[in-house]
């Protein structure tokens, strides 16, 4: 096996110093009654020939572009990833270290982890940024945690707007903790009904996404202003954040916290993962926060270096009493967004995010003249709701078998909006595409 | 010894990011605009990140340039104790960034995933017999989201049951992780010391469980790298008060094919696909942390479940009693797509580079123990521990000799870590260390070990030879410089 450089010549030197005669003695301090009896039931091992050609067999099968047409997004988007990009973060001095535990030797990732929390602290308008968590699920998850400590409060309040898979991760890191969740309804203009809010002050948070599921543009200063003078804090969640290209961040707006999904940045779908927790908040509740930071030091020279820092907020220096129990994080993938936001450029991602927010207006004002009812009228970024009309499942089916997948049905999310469905179109996608979808629909 | 590894080169100097650049300056591709300009309302608009403008060439620099102040298991032995740093095939890389892989959206019909849904299935399977357990769920994206989602299944199974317990038993041998896990799940953490021996004693644990602690956490093999020999009686006492085994399964690349967990009274256990399945640690992730159960908790694994039926596979959110989603989506699937890679390139052999792994560690072992404090003189499995107590009467440390071994050309072990060896070195040499480059390593630590008699200060100047010297961690702390 070309992983193992053991010859048997090796093997034998070794087994003598150690005193065994052959590897299986190696293990006997194990009992009797805890060893495995039979051996492993695996497949043949597969040379890398065999391998290629199985593993390229299980792609094939899968629908993605250029030869599917996905219109859809829902938390996961298609964005172009440079070759550049993709090319620096295979260089395998990133890729095969571990956590920077030993500075002097992760200089590199340290620096671009410091860099990556620049940037996402800039992005969202926030003071500070850890070096990422999992995903925008667990972020959030994190983040109302976090209100909950910060607070000594257990009550949250969260947007049925938000991402209904995060909102279901939120639910499950609750249950045993006996915090209170507390949902907010919707209005009829697709942005969060706050009309609940009113007499609730005792709450640790309020959670809101922006742009939401729906892809509309939440008030969020309006919300901000109404839940800081109850010393609520004020979360924001997103999924998108190219949108932060254009649009006003959290921080302008109020958020005490901000947290959402990076994969929009230079890391691709993966069927879900990995993706990256983007998590900023204000400095004054940096000892609450969960997960790695690094920060910026001296060397014994007075020379610049970087380190993780504030570890005693950690599991393995406060075991029990740790802010949060995450250890490995998702900092490939926050390299990978910070070497796509280092590309693109400041003056890049409002150009890209103008031309995301043209491309998903052209495609809603297309369906529209198409005598489609876009079924919110608020302003939207790079998704939006449709209704079509009742028996759409079939027109549905019939474009998947055109190599269109015509956005995702709401109803399994949101039972009450049958027959409507979230599109989602990116740079990424033609407008030669787009009149094509529209002229399918139609028909 | 022979020639070092560790020399001096042309280190480069780079600025931060945003040191660099001009406005006005790409090194993105925009596509070209085939659609006009629509309103958009003034209010809603910022300003637009502040972000430093580059060119192409700015931007592959600055990065390849910090790649070099870099070290990885690529670059050279990294023999990190409990983080299994294994070399990481690069065919496993070429699978997961294939097109329909890499692209694939997450809410595709089931009818269009069915490759990604099948490498799913396939790898619950093999994760299965490897570890002796009946049912497993990927979802958990590292190890520690691994450790709360079995804290969460625990939680439920006695929910089932109508109970509530408030306590969980955890060694002092145990991963750091372990009691914050637990305290997530609202447990509090009831420290045993593990014996003499390095090991739990039965005695130890029938003292503090009762039928209000819910479970025990062990990690097995454990972090002095020793077999826990006493598990079946301990996983009776723990059962026959109702409670639930956990195992802590970061050390499982010690016994692949030679310990059948399901058998041996474990409950349920977390895999580390970045450690034991050969998957790169990525500077810090993303991992992928797999819990494996026996058939009497698998109604409570986190939805969504993969399953088949006449071949075709699909996903199942109808089970009723379960503990919820974990994550988004599904976890870190294109970390699984590479240890799936790995399991299918290795079949059998898994079991060798167990046994491998352990002769690795042992020979270090052997090979060391009279230049170095040996706290527990036995036979170890994957890795094997130290202390500074010979080298503490020249007023060298632990930390004093690990800097000094980057000079040398190596990352250093896990140091300070267990907490019940004082000045702990842990080593583990992992499977894929040749003979040639551990006997380097050994040679290194010895020729440490005479300079911290002859010459101590240059360990407690080390290291030398980095991009950085000894970094003020303490400033950093108090007065957190976080962003620039």
């Amino acid at each position: 096996m070309r992983y193992l450089p053991h010859t048997s010549e090796d093997i034998a030197a070794m087994l003598k110093i150690v005193g065994a005669d052959n590897l299986d003695d190696l293990f006997s301090m194990i009992p009797e009654d805890c060893r495995r009896t039979g051996k492993l039931d695996l497949p043949e091992s597969m040379t890398e020939w065999e391998l290629n050609d199985f593993m390229g067999e299980l792609s094939d099968s899968m629908a993605v572009s250029p030869e599917y047409k996905v219109f859809m997004g829902a938390g996961s988007y298609e964005h172009y990833i440079p070759a550049s990009a993709s090319y620096l973060l295979g260089r395998s001095e990133f890729v095969t270290s571990y956590t920077p535990y030993q500075p002097e030797m992760s200089q590199g990732t340290l620096q671009a982890i410091y860099e990556y929390q620049t940037l996402v602290a800039r992005l969202l308008g926030m003071e500070v940024a850890n070096a990422s968590l999992y995903d925008g699920a667990t972020a959030l998850a994190e983040a109302l945690l976090m209100a909950v400590r910060v607070t000594r409060r257990n009550k949250v309040a969260v947007s049925s707007l938000i991402h209904p898979l995060y909102r279901r991760v939120v639910q499950t890191y609750f249950e045993p903790s006996g915090y209170e969740i507390v949902e907010l309804p919707y209005l009829e203009n697709g942005k969060t009904d706050l009309s609940k809010l009113n007499g609730m002050d005792d709450l640790a948070a309020v959670a809101v996404q922006s742009p939401n599921f729906f892809g509309c543009i939440e008030d969020l200063k309006k919300i901000g202003e109404m839940i800081h003078e109850k010393k609520t804090l004020f979360v924001t969640s997103f999924t998108e954040p190219l949108a932060y290209g254009l649009l006003k961040n959290p921080g302008s707006q109020g958020a005490d916290i901000a947290c959402g999904e990076g994969q929009s940045f230079g890391i691709p779908r993966s069927f879900g993962g990995p993706a990256l927790g983007m998590f900023a908040s204000k400095m004054k509740y940096v000892r609450s926060m969960p997960g790695r930071l690094i920060g910026k030091t001296k060397d014994l020279d007075g020379k610049n270096g970087f380190v993780l820092t504030l570890a005693t907020r950690e599991q393995h220096i406060r075991r029990e009493k740790a802010t949060s129990n995450i250890c490995t994080n998702n900092s490939l993938c926050a390299l990978a967004a910070a070497i796509y936001m280092a590309s693109v450029g400041g003056t890049g991602m409002r150009e890209l995010a103008r031309l995301n927010y043209d491309k998903s207006e052209y495609l809603k004002s297309e369906l529209k003249k198409a005598g489609f009812k876009i079924s919110f009228d608020s302003p939207t970024f790079n998704e939006f709701v449709v209704e079509f009309p009742a028996g759409f499942e079939n027109t549905y089916k019939r474009l998947l078998e055109k190599k269109i997948v015509a956005g995702l049905p709401l109803a399994p999310y949101y039972p009450e909006f049958s027959n409507h469905y979230l599109l989602c179109a990116t740079e990424t996608v033609a407008k030669d595409d787009m009149d094509t979808l529209v002229r399918e629909v139609k028909l | 010894m022979k020639e070092s590894l560790g020399t001096t080169g042309l280190i480069l100097n780079e600025p931060l990011l945003w040191g660099k650049g001009k406005k006005g300056r790409r090194a993105f591709s925009l596509p070209r605009r085939d659609v006009e300009t629509f309103l958009l309302n003034e209010d809603l608009t910022g300003e637009g990140p502040d972000f430093p403008d580059l060119s192409e060439v700015d931007v592959v620099r600055h990065y390849t340039r910090l790649s070099t102040w870099n070290f990885g298991v690529d670059t050279g032995m990294y023999p990190l104790g409990s983080c299994t740093m294994k070399y990481n095939p690069k065919t496993n890389e070429r699978q997961a960034s294939l097109p329909g892989l890499a692209g694939a959206h997450p809410l595709l019909p089931g009818s269009l995933s069915q490759g990604t849904l099948r490498m799913m299935f396939e790898l619950e399977r093999y994760l299965s017999e490897i570890t002796g357990m009946d049912a497993v769920s990927l979802q958990p994206a590292a190890g520690a989201h691994g450790e709360f989602t079995g804290m969460l299944l625990i939680y439920a199974y006695h929910k089932s049951k109508g109970e509530r317990r408030s306590k969980i038993i955890v060694p002092d041998t145990a991963h750091g992780t372990n009691p914050a896990s637990a305290t997530l799940c609202g447990y509090q953490s009831i420290p045993v010391k593990s014996n003499e021996e390095g090991i739990l004693s039965p005695e130890a644990v029938a003292k503090v469980m009762d039928e209000d602690t819910a479970g025990i956490m062990v990690t097995n093999p454990n972090t002095l790298g020793l077999f826990e020999e006493n598990i079946k009686e301990i996983a009776e006492i723990v059962h026959s008060k109702g409670g639930q085994v956990y195992c802590d399964g970061a050390n499982m690349n010690a016994v692949m094919g030679i310990v059948h967990m399901g058998e041996i009274g474990i409950d349920v256990l977390h895999l580390n696909l970045h450690k034991t399945f050969s998957t790169p640690h990525g500077g810090g992730g993303p991992g992928c942390g797999p819990v494996c159960v026996r058939k009497h908790l698998e109604p409570f694994l986190p939805v969504p479940r993969v399953i088949e039926e006449n071949g075709i596979y699909s996903l199942s959110e109808d089970i009723p009693e379960s503990i919820g989603r974990l994550h988004a989506f599904y976890g870190n699937f294109g970390v699984m797509i590479k240890a799936y890679s790995y399991i299918l390139s290795m079949g059998a052999n898994l079991k060798k580079a167990s046994q491998l792994a352990v002769l690795n560690a042992n020979y270090i072992k052997e090979k060391l123990k009279d230049v170095f404090h040996l706290p527990y003189d036995r036979p170890c499995m994957h890795e094997c521990v130290f202390s500074d107590k010979i080298q503490e009467a020249n007023k060298v440390t632990t930390l004093d000799m690990v800097k000094r071994l980057m000079d040398y050309g190596f990352h250093p072990p896990t140091i300070y870590f267990p907490l019940v060896v004082h000045g702990a070195i842990m080593i583990e040499p992992t499977e894929t260390e040749s003979k040639e480059d551990i006997d380097l390593f050994i040679e290194a630590l010895k020729a440490i070990a005479l300079e911290a008699k002859e010459n101590p200060d240059l360990l407690h100047d080390a290291p030398s030879r980095c991009k950085v010297k000894r970094l003020d961690e303490t400033t950093a702390a108090r007065k957190p410089c976080l962003a620039g």
